[in-house]
């Protein structure tokens, strides 16, 4: 027989749930607090605006200006999700409002395999395709002389690897959309086209800034591939052809070295910050617009 | 009397199943004509096919002819917008779109090509005092049609469906989700509304068939089993299939 009774397994199992729940809910601020922590060495001796704002990066002379690199983040990513959006959105519609079902079909594994391709792949990818094609046609169209590692080459390899993300959500919210509706929409005599543009995308908007929201948070995120192509150079980008840095791959570019100065350590552990406060910022951002726009 | 609607040779398959089989119907003009049957006997895809909504469901294969206005729907290159913009449709539950009480209207007569915001606005409180939904949504014209409560919004559809200014309305099963004021408001409607529009009703409810009925079409198993004007229906059908489901021993 059991050693508790009903009602005492209720109490325990309950607990153990609740346990799990409060350790997951509190995850985030573990690792906030964490991050907090160890770059408050930094926090300590520098004021928030210099370092967000300082455009010079020497840990040797303790000099630390992350502005460079949030700026480098900031451009490969809305660039990336600038390229990506629309070639998403119009995918969708058209699988899921125009095609034959059979594409839907093709679709979905094809989509599964570009989102399981490792990003060191893609970053090879970009390093053999991308950068070079920059450097000898791009660049040269718009008149500008580049080594191809540049913010463009980042957000353009960044921009094919959150596509399977965003599109997933993209199809899943347009096949939900009901017939019923759609059949509201035709029978009061629209075009096809008028019921994608009116009515469809209206109804779709929550979804569609939700789906645009975790490609860039997913973006913002992106270390490996990005780093391989993007130049890694302190240096404030003026244009999409310079050269940059992004703030994760300051991270792992230099996480084996930074023993020897003691706020460099530091300084990296409030890069991470910087990510994840900016990722929180992107999340809550995300939530406001679709509550905004959720009221349909 | 006038036909508005008729129908020659209509069969549709899904796969290999036949939905609806070799229908030969003629609806007049100016009246109401409910489509009678149990559940699943292919009313809902009669009235479908008639403004063409079947093309949405790839699945589905159709052939033969619906002649409105003396021309077949089906005939390469007609007009499928124009077609669908002469015939309301009022479904099963109403599906507001995604925009304001008041857009819902205006954005029919948009698409009728009602431009004029002064034109828009007079023509918006009209249909909503027609559709008896004014006084209720006078002061909330500009929330989200999603928050009336489903009464309500199936009376927007209708008035959405009557500000395209069809010649026909085609209901399936409207008042099926409805609370009996905002039912019986509907069949009034219909009666009203009559002289000036050719009404299709599809319904399981013999009860609402008897109310409403000018003519009957009754249909089962993708059959069409008897059709004719509704007296004779009700008082004296020929069919055993007919007598049987009028004495309520199939549903």
């Amino acid at each position: 027989m059991y050693l508790l009774n009903r009602q005492q397994r209720h109490v325990v199992n309950y607990s153990w749930m609740l346990f799990s729940l409060l350790i997951i809910a509190f995850l985030p601020f573990m690792l906030f607090g964490g991050l907090y922590f160890k770059s408050f060495l930094l926090l300590k001796s520098y004021t928030l605006k210099d370092l967000i704002f300082s455009h010079s990066w020497h840990p040797s002379r303790g000099e630390f200006g992350f502005y460079p690199f949030i700026l480098g983040s900031v451009w490969v990513t809305l660039l990336a999700i600038l390229i990506s959006t629309p070639i998403c959105l119009l995918t969708a519609i058209n699988v899921t409002q125009y095609a034959k079902k059979r594409f839907l079909r093709i679709m979905h594994p094809v989509i599964d395999i570009l989102a399981g391709i490792p990003s060191v792949v893609y970053g090879v990818w970009g390093i053999l395709v991308i950068v070079p094609f920059i450097s000898r046609y791009l660049g040269p169209w718009f008149g500008v002389q580049t080594m191809g590692y540049s913010i463009l080459a980042g957000a353009l390899v960044l921009s094919v690897m959150i596509i399977p993300f965003i599109l997933n959500i993209m199809i899943e919210i347009f096949r939900t959309i009901p017939t019923e509706l759609k059949e509201a929409t035709l029978s009061l005599g629209a075009t096809k086209w008028q019921m994608v543009k009116h009515v469809l995308l209206r109804k779709a908007l929550p979804g569609i800034i939700a789906s645009v929201g975790f490609g860039l948070a997913r973006a913002f995120g992106e270390t490996m591939a990005v780093l391989m192509v993007v130049g890694n150079v302190i240096k404030v980008p003026h244009s999409v052809f310079d050269p940059g840095y992004t703030l994760p791959a300051l991270i792992a570019n230099n996480y084996g070295e930074v023993l020897s100065i003691p706020q460099y350590d530091s300084a990296l552990m409030f890069a991470a910050l910087l990510l994840l406060v900016v990722s929180l910022f992107f999340n809550l951002l995300m939530h406001f617009f679709i509550a905004r726009y959720n009221k349909y | 009397m006038e036909n508005a609607i008729r129908i020659k040779d209509l069969n549709v398959f899904a796969g290999k199943t036949q939905i609806l089989k070799n229908i030969n119907v003629e609806i007049p003009k100016n009246e109401i004509t409910v489509i009678l049957g149990p559940s699943g006997c292919g009313k809902t895809t009669l009235l479908k096919c008639m403004n063409r909504l079947t093309d949405l469901y790839p699945e589905l294969k159709v052939s033969g002819e619906i002649l409105i206005n003396d021309k077949n729907i089906f005939a390469p290159g007609a007009d499928i917008s124009k077609l669908r913009q002469s015939m309301g449709l009022l479904s099963q539950r109403p599906y507001p779109l995604p925009m304001t009480i008041y857009n819902n209207i205006a954005y029919a007569l948009k698409l009728r090509g009602i431009r004029g915001r002064r034109k828009q606005h007079v023509l918006v409180m009209d249909y909503l005092k027609q559709a008896n939904l004014y006084d209720e949504v006078r002061k909330r014209l500009r929330e989200p049609a999603s928050r009336l409560s489903i009464g309500q919004q199936q009376r927007l559809c209708l008035a959405r469906g009557l500000a395209v200014n069809p010649d026909i309305i085609l209901a399936d099963e409207p008042t099926s989700a409805l609370d009996p004021i905002s039912s019986r408001f509907i069949d009034e409607k219909f009666q009203e509304i009559k002289p000036h529009f050719t009404i299709v009703v599809v319904t399981h409810v013999l009860r609402q068939a008897r109310r409403i009925a000018d003519n009957v079409i009754f249909m089962y198993m993708g059959e069409v089993v008897e059709q004719g004007p509704a007296k004779d229906f009700f008082e004296n059908p020929q069919e055993e299939k007919t007598k049987s489901y009028l004495e309520g021993m199939f549903n």
